[in-house]
């Protein structure tokens, strides 16, 4: 049983989604890097792929069926955002109270545009697999 | 998509590190003026940072930064003993602007930092997304 072209597309696709929303997040902590009292965000990229690709396969219907009206809402994947921004430790303190390290930044900032390009050469390469496969090279 | 925004972060930092280049070269340039233009003594001027939502309709969105205020420092100017200047007070005292040559240059280095990596930034995101726009071809 051939799995549709989404699904073999999907990994690649949401990767590449979390980073660059990823790439937004880590370019206005550089950007507010003298801004007083600002604290540097960041989210779990593992944890948010983890969530993005598991919940495309469990709950097709998304979220948890409510059958009485006592029972809790429980959103689905698409609605909230699995991507909840949490707050980088500083290493140093600063008196204006600005948590954004440069270098951090920086690093993280750089380590993350090279795995942004590497998802899309791996998208790239599965798209190509698939038109050769498409063409009956 | 989420990389388009970076573009008005970045760009957002830009314009407001210029800004504080721009108060900066004000102080240096009236270090030694008496007066300023409206005949009282020149005091320094420093720009306020504070963090501004590039989208105000999405909320996850990336946070860039503006100039809030451009407030005058208000502590004492120095006085030199010249009795021989025209504008010297009764007991032979000028009063010159409270510019400390030092601070405004080690705020031009970090601002001209700050202008740097955020123009690196804009052109790493520029380049991934023509890389994307070239997906599957």
């Amino acid at each position: 049983m051939l799995p549709s072209i989404h699904q073999l597309l999907d990994f690649n696709a949401e990767a590449l989604k979390l980073r660059a929303e990823r790439i937004r997040v880590l370019a206005s902590n550089i950007a507010n890097s003298d801004t007083p009292n600002f604290k540097a965000r960041d989210f779990d990229f593992r944890a948010a792929l983890e969530n993005a690709t598991s919940s495309q396969v469990a709950n097709a219907g998304g979220g948890a069926s409510t059958t009485d009206a006592r029972h809790m809402q429980i959103a689905g994947p698409g609605s909230s955002a699995p991507t909840a921004l949490r707050y980088r430790v500083p290493q140093q303190l600063s008196i204006d109270g600005n948590s954004v390290e440069l270098d951090t930044e920086r690093a993280r900032f750089a380590d993350n545009s090279v795995r942004y390009e590497s998802s899309l050469r791996f998208l790239n390469g599965q798209i190509k697999t698939i038109l050769s496969a498409i063409q009956g090279q | 998509m989420s990389l388009f925004n970076v573009f008005d972060i970045a760009g957002s930092a830009v314009h407001a590190q210029s800004q504080r280049l721009n108060a900066t070269a004000s102080n240096l340039a009236n270090a030694d003026s008496v007066a300023g233009p409206d005949g009282k003594p020149y005091r320094s001027r420093q720009v306020l940072f504070s963090a501004q939502s590039v989208d105000q309709a999405d909320r996850a969105g990336g946070v860039g930064v503006r100039v809030s205020g451009v407030i005058e420092d208000m502590s004492e100017p120095r006085k030199v003993h010249d009795p021989k200047n025209p504008f010297a007070d009764s007991e032979g005292y000028v009063t010159m602007p409270n510019v400390n040559v030092v601070e405004e240059m080690v705020n031009m280095i970090s601002a001209s930092r700050s202008y740097q990596t955020n123009i690196e930034i804009m052109n790493t995101a520029k380049n991934l997304l023509l890389k994307t726009l070239q997906l599957g071809s």
